[in-house]
This record gives C-alpha cells, sequence and structure tokens, in this order.
C-alpha cells in the first residue's frame, strides 16, 4: 500500500506538487493520470525518495523508502527518465542491483527471461531500442519480486505489441495481489488499463475514484435521440430541465443533424433515456433512435484537468516535459 | 521486437527472491565492484595508466641517463644523484596520474550523466553508503594498480639509471617513496571521485582535477618567497600528497613525507564528507 499525505514539493517558486494525498490499494491496477508537468513524475520521485519533499509524507506499507531495509525487494520502480549506464551490459546492470538486495544471480536471468532479453544480455544497454530500453526497466523493478509496483509512463514509445505486454503484465501483477501505481497522460490507456484512477493537475488532487465512477461523473449523462419531430421534443425535455442540442458530427463543425432517413439527431443531457422515451410517449413524438451515450475517459479527463492545464492545451501532440 | 514469453513472473522465480538473505554493507561492495569493473572506461583509463607510466618512465630515464653519459645534462646528473627514486616515480607516474584522476572524476560522473544515479540510489536510498562503497572499491582497485606500477616503474628506473647511479630499496627512505607513490595515487584517486560527486559534471570536475595536479603546484610555488607562501605551498593537497614519493625531503620543505601524506589525506576526506553530504541533500 503507497501511501501520500499532504505532499508538497517546490522547486523555487513553482509548486509541482500541492499538498496531495492518496492511498493506493493493493490487488488493482491505480492509474496516475494528468497532463504533462501535472506532477506524476515528480510525486513518484518523492515516493521514491529520490526528491525530497518540501512538506509531506509519502509511506510504503507505512515506512518511508529510506527505512526500507532491501527496498527493491518491497518496491519496484519503472521510472521514465533513464536510469541505465549506456556502456554497461543487461546483465550486469541487473547483477549489480541484484548484488544490493543479496538476490543470487539466477534471479537476473530468470527477469531476462521474464520480458525476453536474454539473446542481447551480454550487449551494452546504449545499443537498445527504446522498446528494449523499457523491457529492461521492467527487468529491473520485478528484480526483488516487489510486492508495491509505480511505472511511470510505461508505454510511452512503445509499439503496439509492447503497448499490450505492459498492460497485460500489470493486470496479472494487480491480480496477485500486489499495489501497482501506473502514471499517464493517456487517457484511453487507463481507461482499459487502470481499476481506479487517480487525477491531478497542477500538483492537486482532481479526483481519486474508480475508474468507472470518474467517467460518469466527468460529464453529464447524455442521451442520443433522433426524430422527425425535433423541435416538439426540443420543448418538451427543456420543460423538465434538460438541455438539448443538435448533434455535432464528431470533429466540432457545425452539425447536420441529418442522418439517412432525414431525421435530425439531438443529443440530450440531463435526463435519462428512459424519461425522454416516456416523455416522448406522452406528447406522441416518434422517435427513430434512443441511444444513452457513454463519456469517455478523456471526455472526464478534460473536464476535469480544464484550468490545470500545465502547458497549452492538450489538442497538441503531448511533448514530453515532465523528463528530467 | 520479439513478443517476451508470457510466463509468470513470481511463480518459478518467487523463492530465489525470498530465499535471498538481508543485503549490508559487504553487498554494496559487491555491487560497486561489479558496476566499477563493467564499464569500458575503468578498463581503458588503467590500461592507459599502466601502458603510459611504464612507457613513459622507461623513455624518460634512459633519454636522461644517455644524455648524462654524452655531458649533455650536467644539473640533471646532480638531480639524479642525490634522489634517484624521485626522478624515476617523477617521470612517469607523472604523467600516468593524470589517467586515475579522469577514472577517478567518471567513476562518479557517469553515474549523473547515464542516470543510472537513480537505480543505484532506489537501491540503497540511504545514499551516503552508495558513496562509501564507491570510494572502498576505488580505492582498493587504484592501491593494488598503483603500486604494481610503482614497483615495476622502480625497477625499470633502477636498472636504467644503473650507468650513473645506484639505487636499491634498502637505502633510506626509497621503499617508503615507492610504497607512497601508491598510496599517493589512491589517495589522489579518491580526491578526483569526491570532485566528481560535488560537481556530478566530467569534464568541470576533470578539468578542476587535472588544474590542481598539474598547474596550482607550479603557480603556487612562486610564493615560497614568502614565509607565508611557502605555507600555502606546502599545505595546498596535490603538493603535500606528492612529498611522501621522494626518498628525501628536499631543501627546506615545511612537511615530512609522512605529514604531507596526511595533509593530501585530510584534503580529500573533507572533500569526500562534502561529496557526501552533497549527494545526500540534492535531489538525483
Amino acid at each position: 500500500m503507497i501511501e501520500a499525505r499532504d505532499l508538497t514539493k517546490r522547486f523555487g517558486s513553482k509548486v509541482a506538487v500541492d499538498h496531495l494525498s492518496f492511498t493506493v490499494q493493493p490487488g488493482r491496477v491505480t492509474g496516475f493520470l494528468g497532463p504533462n508537468g501535472a506532477g506524476k513524475s515528480t510525486t513518484m520521485r518523492l515516493i521514491l525518495a529520490l526528491d525530497h519533499p518540501s512538506s509531506g509524507t509519502a509511506t510504503i506499507d507505512g515506512k518511508s523508502y529510506v527505512q526500507l531495509a532491501n527496498p527493491l525487494r518491497t518496491v519496484g520502480a519503472l521510472l521514465e527518465a533513464k536510469s541505465v549506464h549506456t556502456g554497461r551490459s543487461a546483465r550486469n546492470h541487473l547483477l549489480f542491483l541484484a548484488q544490493t538486495q543479496g538476490l543470487p544471480a539466477s534471479r537476473v536471468d530468470a527477469m531476462l527471461d521474464l520480458v525476453g532479453l536474454r539473446d542481447v544480455a551480454n550487449k551494452r544497454a546504449g545499443t537498445f531500442s527504446l522498446g528494449m530500453s523499457q523491457r529492461l526497466g521492467v527487468a529491473a523493478a520485478m528484480l526483488g519480486d516487489p510486492q508495491v509496483l509505480l511505472l511511470d509512463e510505461p508505454v510511452n514509445g512503445l509499439d503496439p505489441e509492447g503497448v499490450l505486454w505492459i498492460r497485460n503484465l500489470m493486470k496479472r501483477l494487480a491480480a496477485e495481489g500486489r499495489t501497482i501505481l501506473v502514471s499517464s497522460h493517456l487517457m484511453n490507456e487507463m481507461a482499459v488499463t487502470a481499476d481506479h484512477l487517480i487525477v491531478i493537475g497542477r500538483g492537486k488532487l482532481l479526483a481519486d475514484a474508480p475508474t468507472e465512477e470518474v467517467i460518469a461523473r466527468g460529464s453529464g449523462q447524455s442521451v442520443r435521440v433522433r426524430t422527425p419531430d425535433a423541435d416538439r421534443l426540443t420543448a418538451v425535455v427543456t420543460a423538465e430541465g434538460a438541455t438539448a442540442v443538435p448533434a455535432s458530427n464528431g470533429n466540432g463543425t457545425p452539425a447536420t443533424g441529418q442522418h439517412a432517413d432525414g431525421a435530425p439527431v439531438l443529443i440530450v443531457t440531463g435526463l435519462p433515456a428512459a424519461r425522454i422515451g416516456e416523455l416522448a410517449a406522452a406528447s406522441s413524438i416518434v422517435l427513430h433512435e434512443l441511444t444513452p451515450q457513454l463519456a469517455t475517459l478523456e471526455d472526464a479527463f478534460l473536464e476535469l484537468t480544464a484550468g490545470s492545464l500545465e502547458y497549452g492545451h492538450l489538442d497538441a501532440e503531448p511533448a514530453d516535459w515532465s523528463a528530467r | 521486437m520479439s513478443a517476451a514469453p508470457a510466463t509468470s513472473v513470481s511463480p518459478a522465480s518467487a523463492g530465489q527472491a525470498q530465499q535471498a538473505r538481508l543485503a549490508g554493507f559487504g553487498h554494496y561492495l559487491l555491487a560497486e565492484w561489479t558496476k566499477i569493473r563493467s564499464v569500458r572506461s575503468t578498463i581503458w583509463s588503467l590500461a592507459i595508466f599502466v601502458i603510459a607510466t611504464l612507457g613513459l618512465t622507461a623513455l624518460f630515464t634512459w633519454l636522461t641517463v644517455h644524455a648524462i653519459q654524452t655531458g649533455r645534462a650536467p644539473r640533471r646528473s646532480a638531480e639524479l644523484a642525490t634522489d634517484p627514486v624521485d626522478f624515476i616515480l617523477g617521470t612517469g607516474l607523472g604523467l600516468g596520474q593524470l589517467a586515475i584522476c579522469v577514472l577517478g572524476v567518471l567513476t562518479m560522473t557517469t553515474e549523473y550523466s547515464t542516470g543510472v544515479i537513480r537505480a543505484s540510489l532506489l537501491a540503497v536510498p540511504r545514499r551516503l553508503n552508495v558513496l562509501a562503497a564507491k570510494a572502498v572499491v576505488f580505492a582498493v582497485l587504484i592501491f593494488v594498480i598503483g603500486e604494481i606500477a610503482a614497483f615495476c616503474s622502480f625497477f625499470i628506473g633502477k636498472i636504467l639509471v644503473s650507468p650513473v647511479a645506484s639505487v636499491s630499496l634498502s637505502q633510506p627512505g626509497v621503499t617508503r617513496a615507492v610504497i607512497g607513490a601508491g598510496l599517493y595515487l589512491t589517495v589522489l584517486g579518491l580526491f578526483a571521485l569526491a570532485i566528481g560527486a560535488l560537481m556530478r559534471h566530467s569534464a568541470g570536475a576533470i578539468a578542476i582535477v587535472i588544474f590542481l595536479v598539474l598547474i596550482a603546484g607550479g603557480l603556487l610555488s612562486l610564493l615560497d618567497s614568502y614565509d607565508w607562501g611557502a605555507h600555502i605551498h606546502a599545505w595546498f593537497p596535490t603538493v603535500a600528497g606528492g612529498y611522501i614519493t621522494a626518498a628525501q625531503p628536499a631543501a627546506g620543505q615545511l612537511l615530512t613525507p609522512w605529514q604531507g601524506f596526511a595533509v593530501f589525506c585530510g584534503w580529500t576526506a573533507l572533500l569526500l564528507i562534502a561529496g557526501g553530504y552533497v549527494l545526500d541533500r540534492r535531489d538525483a
């Protein structure tokens, strides 16, 4: 279990982590979500005692990281920033880490097999591709068979196969009862991986809830309604306090609101689909379609982080500001 | 790249992780030994050190002896006669020591430039242990290689100077000077390592160490005509440390060989403490 209490980190006048409190429970994948520069990496570095907090505490199973006797046997970490000597072989990198924990060399070979780097174990890590480096990072994190894992943007730059591999690995580890905290700025990745979400923006906690709840809470329930009698339906649902707007065609341009059969499409928010159906029936309005719309995590995320973006808007290709 | 086998993470291997003993400082020493032997800069620096030291010792000693025999260098002749050991050790080791300086700096700074410091500190979060283990392993390595180079240099030089001067380990101060050369190199390496820990950047740290070793001593000797200046010169770390490599103290030398060595050790200890403080306090 990871616990942050009132964790704060200032760099000069800039507050990177702002009185952050949360708990990461075992047995599930907890997503750590936020725009670039939100303080995800810094928070992880504070938990791992690489950075010193300005105030507050971070503990792992009740102990600060520095108090752990053989930390790699309790906590595994995959950092976003490089942490391998480019001139050292993958095997020697894992070997020296194993030696600091009193682990046998056989454990190194087991990890090389796990991540599929056995064949290149004696090659210098500087020659590795991004995917191979990431696998070496996973091997280092798993070396001590830790119960707690922190992964900072583990799928960044990986090919789809690598993404799938990391995703399945995390799920399997969580199913084994381990505590997994994985950071990402990719909302869709978190939607399929994480059971629970901690969302931060500008160092502040924005949400700490199950993934579905964050999605549900993020934007109001909306229902897609197609009817030839759009004006009357709009009047009826508006009278009940809901709002109805013509559907956009998805890329922000004014909606055609038309379907093949010519009936306009409305997006109604503020009423459940069942109630809209009842209202339509009571007013004898014909409906061609009545579909509840699930908000995506992206919608929820944008809503949560609106106003807390560190660097411009999210539409732009996210530059990797948090890398150090 | 090929897909990794989707085997389970723990079952087969969990045993290995759990049965492991609790690690302590001995394990950190072992880990630092793995680190230092597994990078090319160590092998290259030490190879250059040994080859340059022995090669230059042979070359300069032979050239000087030849010059004396052909009457080209009467002043050298006197120098060689007063303290042949100082002359022999001053030629090859004088330049070879730079390789030790570079290795000392790089041993610390490459941790930062490659980012492996993060892995090191995650494994050993009580950071002073990392610096202490690294310093011990590095010191032992340089001591062994340094003593071998010092004794080999001495015997090469002894043979080459034999036409004009005779020198042996049994003469007063000679054994101490030869052993002292290895000790000097060991502390010099730690001195460079400490500056690397303080500065964290290879180029700047190497420049400073080389300035202190090669240039600062010469500049400070200009102050010798003043009483206070002579003291500053004598207590300067790299100058004081070098006294131990001469069989006899030079005329007017303010510190004995062992006093000088102690001064050098003191400076190095201070720098290591400062380096440890910086490592402990700064974000990694």
